[in-house]
């Protein structure tokens, strides 16, 4: 075959030219892709420590979450062998758990404690009681929302408000001609974006995406209730523009202070009260995601995870990795470092038992909205599968992320919520039928 | 005069460039139409059998096919018009005398230089954000309230990020063309009392036609895959979904690359179509 | 009689077109200026142009978060390896096409060109698999051929168009005087081919360095070129628009200096025989 002839000739040429090709394979290295979020990209300051400790060196490879997911995906699939640990999501675990594709996480040490991660982390993150990868943060969503907007627009803040009064008070914090909208969400498309949101938003309005036969039900009333009440929302209240805002774009109008409340997720509270990032630090407080009464509230659950995909040589050296960046030990290296609000959140129970950690404004609230999320009865009706702002099934996030494109139109104002969800409807029957439910 | 002699010879050093090429255009291809007649879902376990033609069906019949044809079509028609049009009103003004033209120069052709990504991003983050962008800025400032252009102007967006990457070629292959112009054919021109849009128009334009024709080609083939501008700004929302984009879609997003590899054969039948088009209107031009 | 050009014209033109240049260049001095501010000064309202505190702070962090001599390194020799390749390959069949033509040696050019227009993206998976297969992952040879043959069409067609230019006569001449196919390749026509040959080099560098896809899709950590670089600081949590504008300077700086140092060769190098 003359491509491979060509490709070893090259190979050689290219020895010669780039002598350092197979230079640093010794065998104590292992490469990581994970994702450039604020609490990875610390970890890899500390990553130092470990290599002293263990005589194990890292090489990271930090890519964009949309990046990434195309990288590791293709790899895992094709078992290409590029990486010994994979940064994923809830959303991957389980799925490549059950294709055979990750190490199972079940020879964990004494000392690491793995029933100290929190069980909601923990039970999204296995297959059939297996846990597959291990939580390196966790997150739900919660309202961050102005104290001191609240309060010029005299209202109080229930702990655990409802949607017709978050949409009243919206309307009243805001104020265009001083840029302050009431309320920021998520508009941008992709399914772990305002997919997200509006997925987890439409639980509490008892909606589903199947019904128990994986018939797609987004043609069903409570869907546009949702989203009718989503856009006349902001409308009203929120940013211009808001169709391509995601957690990013949300996050600077916040700091900036161009936002009465914020519905995203837990982990922004460090942002949001960090007072060299943000301008309205001071005057930040929380609650949880609203409701409508029917028993199931707004917010999701995700957790970024460290799994080590099964076609890798140096299993024992990245299970060592994973020992060392998740553990309790880890955790008190960045506090001690960095400072309690810092640390990486959502995964272990004796976090939020830590006297210190509770002293952090958002910690409470953080572990009470994870704790009132649940992956395996998300819904008001009952669903065939597992995960709140999304369902763990293969053609999910091509699927979702075409219906957030839609629903992003309608929030654009190039169509009708009526038509946004009809496209959907459209786009989720052909994608399950070419998935062959 | 070539010998027979030569013939051969010509014909063995031609073998490596083109056995090559036939090996990097088979290869895939064929791989790619093995796969477009299976069901192929990594995710749910790789091969799972053949499937006729059920990929090839259900790619057309999917609601987004049509509309992606629209987008890309518009997408490469928008660029080659832009650029093309600015392009000549460019090289002509760097043709005229002037002081620091190699700085000029120097500063137009920039873009071309710059990763796309890269030009995405900074078009993104740093210019159409509706809130810190400095078009917003320069609405605010003239009291207009700012758009957010990428969802409200989303294929002008586009089509605008890209003609930027693009302009620099185009400028500099008709500015050279321009150069080559006979000066004296334009003086006399002149002194007939030809005026400067007549100039244009019956002495400039059909002597660029060539090189516009050159623009048009090797444009063309660039614009028919843009990817990196659309995944960075708009993810294919806001109806910038071209052919290309669709795929990845299908291929890495849905992960049915049975179904994605389809769509690549409709992308290069469509290429071929654009291709024997452009062949024909502009194919006599290419000859010596 | 040569026409006398005015003061005032040249003058009006010089402003005209320094405007229109800067505008063209503005985005990159933007993105220029805004890697020297912090993320504060980034975002402000109204925006700063020059009177900030000028900072290397982003660029220091950048440097440590990533090994930027690294990525710089192998897309030097990605993008280098493909062109000069490609060069080695395309200069005996860009010859043969233009001195010794024949009634296919259109057909094939274009045809050629047509194995462009394969969208890149549906052939992923093939790629992957064929380079599992080979064990050529993540390695900077299989980019350089992989490249290369991306670039081979247009670096035939850009040296085909340069030396059908040369005059048949000279090399006519040579073979008179005894000279063998060799010597014919290698002293009268190289020589006379190199301006053509340099600016196909440029230009095909210039693509490669930008190519961002297979360089991202194959590459792990020892073949990871720039490309790579920016995928890291794309949008991160948080204020990011100083740190992203550093690395963008950072990736796109090399290439602009060669660009600039050599924009003459360039210039001749697209006409892509468009002059005649």
């Amino acid at each position: 075959m003359s491509i491979k002839s060509t490709l070893r000739a090259a190979t050689a040429l290219s020895l010669i030219s780039a002598g350092s090709v197979f230079a640093d394979g010794h065998s104590s290295t292992i490469t990581i892709a994970t994702v450039n979020n604020g609490d990875m990209i610390r970890m890899q300051g500390y990553t130092d420590q470990f290599t002293e400790q263990t005589g194990i060196a890292v090489e990271w490879v930090t890519l964009e979450e949309n990046v990434l997911r195309q990288r590791v995906t293709t790899d895992i699939t094709t078992n290409g062998g590029q990486f010994d640990i994979m940064t994923i999501g809830m959303y991957e675990t389980p799925i490549w758990g059950a294709n055979g594709w990750l190490v199972p996480l079940d020879n964990l040490s004494d000392e690491y404690d793995v029933d100290d991660i929190l069980p909601a982390m923990a039970g999204g993150l296995s297959h059939d009681g297996t846990l597959y990868a291990a939580p390196f943060y966790g997150e739900s969503s919660m309202i961050m929302y102005r104290t001191d907007l609240m309060e010029a627009a005299g209202l109080e803040m229930p702990d655990a408000p409802t949607w017709e009064f978050i949409r009243e008070a919206a309307a009243a914090m805001t104020d265009r001609d001083a840029e302050i909208n009431g309320i920021c969400l998520r508009g941008k498309a992709g399914w772990g974006e305002g997919g997200a949101f509006i997925t987890a938003m439409s639980n509490s309005f008892g909606a589903r995406v199947f019904d128990e036969n994986w018939v797609p039900q987004l043609d069903s009333a409570e869907w546009a209730e949702t989203l009718n009440f989503f856009v006349d929302m902001m409308s009203e209240s929120g940013p211009a523009g808001y169709a391509t805002n995601g957690f990013n774009e949300n996050l600077s109008l916040f700091q900036q202070g161009k936002c009465g409340m914020w519905i995203d997720a837990t982990v922004a509270a460090s942002f949001v009260t960090n007072p060299n990032d943000s301008d309205v630090a001071d005057s930040v407080s929380f609650a949880l995601a609203p409701d409508t009464g029917l028993g199931k509230r707004s917010n999701w659950l995700w957790a970024w995870a460290l799994g080590i995909p099964a076609g890798t040589q140096q299993q024992d050296e990245a299970m060592q990795f994973i020992e060392w960046a998740t553990s309790k030990d880890y955790i008190e290296l960045i506090a001690e470092n960095e400072g309690w609000a810092n640390v990486p959140p959502g995964a272990r129970t004796s976090l939020y038992e830590t006297p210190e950690y509770q002293e952090v404004p958002f910690a409470q609230m953080t572990l009470d909205s994870i704790l009132s999320a649940d992956p395996n009865q998300p819904t008001v009706d009952p669903v065939p599968y597992v995960g709140v702002q999304f369902a763990a099934i293969p053609e999910w996030a091509g699927m979702w992320t075409q219906v957030s494109q839609e629903f992003s139109a309608a929030y654009a104002g190039q169509q009708t919520v009526e038509e946004a969800l009809a496209n959907a409807q459209a786009i989720a029957t052909e994608e399950m039928e070419a998935a062959g439910y | 005069m070539a010998t027979q002699h030569s013939r051969s010879a010509a014909r063995i050093m031609m073998a490596p460039a083109v056995v090559l090429l036939l090996g990097w255009m088979l290869v895939p291809l064929t791989m790619t139409l093995y796969f477009s007649f299976k069901r192929y879902l990594p995710l749910r376990g790789g091969d799972l059998g053949w499937t006729g033609f059920d990929n090839y069906v259900r790619f057309v019949s999917s609601s987004a096919f049509w509309p992606a044809v629209q987008t890309t079509l518009l997408i490469v028609g928008g660029v080659l018009v832009i650029t093309i049009a600015l392009g000549i009103l460019l090289a002509i003004l760097l043709d005229q005398p002037m002081w620091g033209q190699g700085i000029v120069r120097i500063l137009v052709i920039a873009p071309f230089f710059v990763m796309p990504t890269v030009s995405a991003l900074v078009w993104k983050n740093m210019f159409m954000d509706p809130v810190n962008g400095l078009f917003a800025h320069l609405w605010r400032f003239f009291g207009a309230e700012p758009i957010s252009w990428l969802s409200e102007a989303s294929l002008p967006s586009i089509v605008m990020i890209v003609s930027w990457q693009w302009l620099p070629f185009a400028t500099l292959i008709l500015l050279t063309a321009i150069q080559s112009l006979d000066s004296e054919q334009l003086e006399a021109a002149e002194m007939d009392g030809a005026s400067p849009l007549n100039r244009f128009w019956f002495i400039i334009l059909p002597h660029l036609s060539r090189a516009v024709t050159i623009v048009l080609l090797i444009q063309t083939i660039f614009l028919l895959s843009i990817f990196a501008e659309i995944f960075v700004t708009t993810g294919g929302a806001f109806g910038t979904r071209t052919l290309t984009y669709l795929i990845y879609q299908r291929v890495l997003e849905s992960q049915n690359v049975g179904l994605g590899s389809a769509g690549g054969v409709y992308a290069i039948i469509l290429a071929n179509i654009v291709a024997i088009f452009l062949m024909r209107i502009v194919g006599k031009n290419l000859d010596a | 009689m040569a026409r006398a050009v005015t003061t005032q014209r040249k003058t009006l033109n010089t402003i005209l077109a320094w405007a229109v240049g800067l505008l063209i260049f503005f985005p990159i001095l933007w993105t220029i200026l805004t890697s020297f501010k912090t993320e504060a000064q980034a975002i402000a309202s109204p925006p700063i142009f020059l009177n900030f505190d000028w900072t290397l702070e982003n660029y220091a962090v950048v440097q440590e978060r990533s090994d930027y001599m690294r990525f710089l390194w192998n897309s030097l020799i990605i993008a280098g390896g493909s062109t000069v390749l490609g060069i080695i390959i395309a200069v005996p069949a860009a010859w043969s096409m233009a001195f010794v033509p024949s009634k296919r040696t259109k057909d094939i050019l274009l045809w050629m060109l047509s194995t462009k227009m394969l969208p890149a993206v549906g052939v992923l998976y093939p790629i992957y698999l064929i380079c599992i297969e080979l064990g050529v992952l993540d390695n900077r040879a299989a980019l350089v051929v992989i490249l290369m043959l991306i670039n081979l069409p247009i670096i035939v067609w850009m040296l085909y168009t340069y030396f059908r230019e040369i005059p048949g006569e000279i090399l006519e001449a040579a073979r008179m005087d005894g000279a063998t196919l060799k010597e014919e390749l290698l002293y009268i026509l190289t020589p006379m081919a190199v301006p053509g040959i340099a600016s196909t080099l440029l230009l095909n560098f210039i693509l490669a360095w930008n190519e961002a896809f297979w360089t991202l899709n194959l590459t792990a950590v020892d073949a990871a070129p720039l490309t790579a670089f920016i995928a890291s600081y794309s949008s991160p949590e948080g204020l990011f628009f100083a740190k992203l504008s550093a690395a963008s300077t950072m990736a796109i700086a090399p290439i602009l200096i060669l660009g600039w140092f050599s924009q003459k060769q360039l210039v001749r190098g697209l006409t892509f025989g468009a002059v005649k």
